[in-house]
């Protein structure tokens, strides 16, 4: 009996154990392998590549490994191998945003299993360039390029001097509304947040639907509109990177979060989370009047199925609203630049394929008019075919000209946390409470603080 | 002469030993010849990656400053961070509640499945036990559009009444819609479990009861139920494993539910954030045996609380 308890005991334990705690090794596990698969071109002197999605013409080329998520990808990669006769790209989508920087992630920690170039957002760069992960290209070409792009496209994938992506696309905000919507319930755009308040409240009351979200899921949205009211979050000298200055509850944070807290809990809001079916169904369904979004999100939207059927031509866009009409700020979202990750082999090609890829005009033009790209790149931002185009999504309303290139024009760059993740987890977290209800918005930007610093604090920074 | 021949008989005696020697060597080394395939595979993709986690919690890897040993810090780390243990009460919760609510479902049916023959018995087992047959992922998936206010039948259901639905996804229902979730999914694996345990019982054991006049009730509840005690025993084991490592389900329906499920829900969501969200692996891997440990106690504290009844084992 005794012996029989010992060995259940004993297999108990393995049981237990094996079921808990494989998981994370049986899950890197399988991620290193996903990595390695998507891989195995990596040499980029070899000819391997065997994984790519794209079919590679030049076999007698050396190849360069690429991660990317535009929609029109497969065109980019096809124009860059047919005009190049130096480098062959082989391409691999392997998630959008979030699940490509996990698997980036792994990678790095692994050692082994990450492309040659990457595409990653520019808000992500420090969090990966920390982790020595990433190259600096500018030795490699940027010269050449360097005219192709505004001062702001480039601080935004600059840090201190060095160059850590070639800017792709951009997301300057506006505010998407329905015509028909303010129409039925004559309302004019608001320009300040004031008066976004009062339409929300006016439409409410007249049993309207919902003005606007507060998508807990979409930190970088709140980010940038703390932002433009002043707050700074981090300052951060990459000469001294274990220095680093934290203010994310400081008077404009907390304004804001207030702000978008009390237009939830008056339900002037929805809080849905964002980029879910949910979230789409009521866009088709003009469950809300207003997107603050992006640049790029006329393109998302088309291609989620908005803006069809009967809901044609019944978008419009507007300037983003200000806090102080008389000093307007402009802001961005998001935005897409090609990096070169450590891992490449040969640095100076794989830079030869991110200060290519997505620069020629054809797949350019094919970005812009499919709306799935709102380009840095000068040639098509000065293009007059793209600065007065009808945007088909918008009514034939010329959103560039009138919206988004101005805005673009006026973003002055922002400075982003190398610790992205865990700062967009943690606002996440309060910003959900605060949709709940159980905490206030200035309480909610003091948590955010507090968890934040001791990240930090725990990761070895000197926080100021 | 004597001599002599007590020296044959003990080099006899020497070669016998030698040749047994031989023959028990050579046995050894066909029981490591037969074992040797599954202890290879056993030690590389188990006990080598268990090993390697577990020297990996042991270490802290910071974004600056590097990699340094520090031994249980990162468990004393866990066993203080409220979002492990806050995860940890609630998988503790959910089974609790989960855990009870599938065996009473399972053996329910598993005895009316048992006692009833007729031709819907054949069919109903096997819709009872399809839930279990679609992966996690897509039943997950589907409870989630089920669930939704946009798509889902509920809103209307409720609206023929002129009541609203209920919100599955905010956060003070989440716990029963996931509870109903992994009912769905899991009741009906455990009745095939307990519907094959009751088939196994020797059907003159009914007869007996009969003849000293038990009715239908008394035969489930004195024969049926006790005779199958041990494969009982087995599900609620493996039930209580499987809940406390919960993630599948949560990890799909986060991103339906607008910010109700935290990336830390579940100690393995936690561990899993960590490790490929935040590239903490040692963290991760401490988080992973922390959960191994409490998955431990519970199942060790069930089995000895239910000694007296004898276990499957």
């Amino acid at each position: 009996m005794k012996t029989k308890r010992l060995f259940a005991t004993a297999s108990m334990l393995a049981a237990a154990c094996v079921l808990a705690a494989c998981s994370s090794t049986a899950g890197s596990e399988s991620n290193a392998s996903a990595g390695n698969s998507g891989n195995s071109g990596n040499d980029a002197t070899g000819n391997k590549a065997s994984n790519c999605t794209n079919t590679i013409s030049k076999k007698d080329l050396p190849v360069v490994t690429f991660w990317g998520w535009y929609p029109n990808m497969q065109l980019v990669v096809d124009n860059f191998n047919k005009q190049n006769n130096e480098v062959q790209v082989c391409w691999t989508n392997v998630g959008q945003g979030g699940d490509e920087y996990d698997k980036f992630q792994t990678a790095i920690s692994a050692g082994t299993g990450a492309p040659d170039v990457i595409m990653i957002e520019a808000d992500r760069i420090p969090t990966f360039q920390i982790q020595k992960a990433l190259v600096d290209i500018k030795k490699y070409g940027y010269d050449a390029v360097k005219d192709n792009y505004g001062p702001g496209a480039w601080k935004d994938v600059s840090i201190g001097g060095a160059v850590y992506g070639v800017p792709v696309d951009g997301g300057p905000m506006a505010m998407i509304y329905r015509k028909d919507i303010f129409d039925k319930y004559d309302i004019t755009p608001p320009k300040t947040w004031a008066e976004y308040e009062q339409a929300a409240q006016k439409v409410k009351d007249a049993g309207g639907p919902l003005f606007g979200d507060l998508g807990a899921n979409v930190s970088a949205v709140t980010m940038a509109l703390q932002i433009q009211k002043g707050a700074n979050p981090f300052t951060y000298d990459p000469a001294r990177p274990e220095s680093i200055g934290i203010k994310l509850n400081d008077q404009a944070s907390k304004d804001v979060l207030d702000y978008w807290g009390r237009l939830a809990k008056k339900g002037l809001v929805g809080t849905q989370d964002q980029f879910t079916p949910e979230y789409i169904a009521g866009v088709v369904n003009g469950k809300y009047a207003t997107y603050v979004s992006a640049a790029w999100a006329p393109g998302y939207l088309t291609g989620a199925g908005v803006g069809k059927g009967k809901d044609t031509g019944k978008f419009a866009v507007a300037p983003l609203p200000q806090w102080d009409p008389n000093n307007p700020v402009q802001v961005n979202w998001g935005g897409s630049a090609f990096s070169v990750t450590s891992q490449a082999k040969n640095p100076e090609l794989a830079a030869k394929a991110a200060y290519g890829l997505y620069a020629d005009d054809e797949s350019l033009t094919d970005g812009w008019t499919n709306q799935i790209i709102f380009p840095l790149n000068l040639k098509a931002l000065n293009d007059p075919k793209f600065v007065d185009l009808k945007v088909s999504f918008f009514d034939g309303q010329q959103a560039n000209k009138e919206v988004y290139v101005p805005a673009a024009n006026a973003y002055k760059g922002m400075t982003y946390s190398p610790f992205g993740q865990y700062y967009f987890d943690a606002m996440t977290k309060q910003v959900s409470a605060l949709i709940e209800g159980s905490v206030t918005g200035a309480q909610a930007a003091d948590r955010i603080q507090e968890d934040v610093v001791s990240y930090a604090k725990e990761q070895g920074f000197t926080v100021q | 002469m004597t001599l002599l021949t007590e020296e044959s008989a003990a080099s006899t005696q020497e070669k016998a030993h030698k040749v047994r020697g031989k023959v028990r060597l050579r046995e050894h080394l066909m029981g490591w010849l037969f074992v040797g395939p599954f202890g290879i595979v056993f030690l590389a993709l188990l006990i080598a990656p268990l090993a390697y986690a577990f020297y990996l919690s042991l270490w802290q890897k910071k974004l600056i400053g590097g990699t340094s040993f520090v031994f249980l810090g990162n468990y004393v780390k866990a066993f203080t961070d409220p979002t492990f243990l806050s995860g940890a009460w609630f998988v503790i919760r959910f089974s609790l509640v989960a855990i009870p609510l599938q065996i009473v479902i399972a053996l329910a049916m598993a005895l009316i499945l048992d006692a009833v023959t007729s031709l819907f018995t054949r069919f109903s087992r096997l819709m009872i036990f399809l839930p279990y047959a679609i992966p996690t992922v897509i039943g997950a998936v589907m409870w989630g559009f089920l669930y939704s206010k946009s798509f889902g039948p509920l809103s209307d259901i409720f609206g023929l009444f002129g009541a609203t639905a209920p919100d599955f996804f905010s956060s003070n229902l989440i716990f029963y819609g996931l509870i109903n979730v992994v009912t769905w999914q899991w009741a009906g694996y455990y009745m095939i479990i307990l519907y094959a345990a009751l088939q196994g019982i020797d059907p003159t054991l009914y007869e007996a009861a009969r003849m000293d006049g038990a009715g239908k009730w008394q035969i489930a509840l004195r024969i049926k139920i006790p005779l199958i005690a041990p494969a009982l025993l087995l599900i609620l084991v493996f039930s209580l494993i499987g809940t406390l490592q919960f993630f599948n389900e949560p990890q799909i329906l986060r991103y339906l539910a607008a910010g109700t499920i935290a990336p830390g829900f579940t100690p393995n969501m936690y561990a899993y954030q960590q490790a490929f969200g935040l590239a903490n692996f040692n963290y991760g891997s401490a988080i992973s045996f922390a959960l191994g440990g409490i998955v431990f106690v519970c199942v060790y504290a069930f089995l000895f609380f239910t000694r007296k009844r004898r276990s499957f084992f």
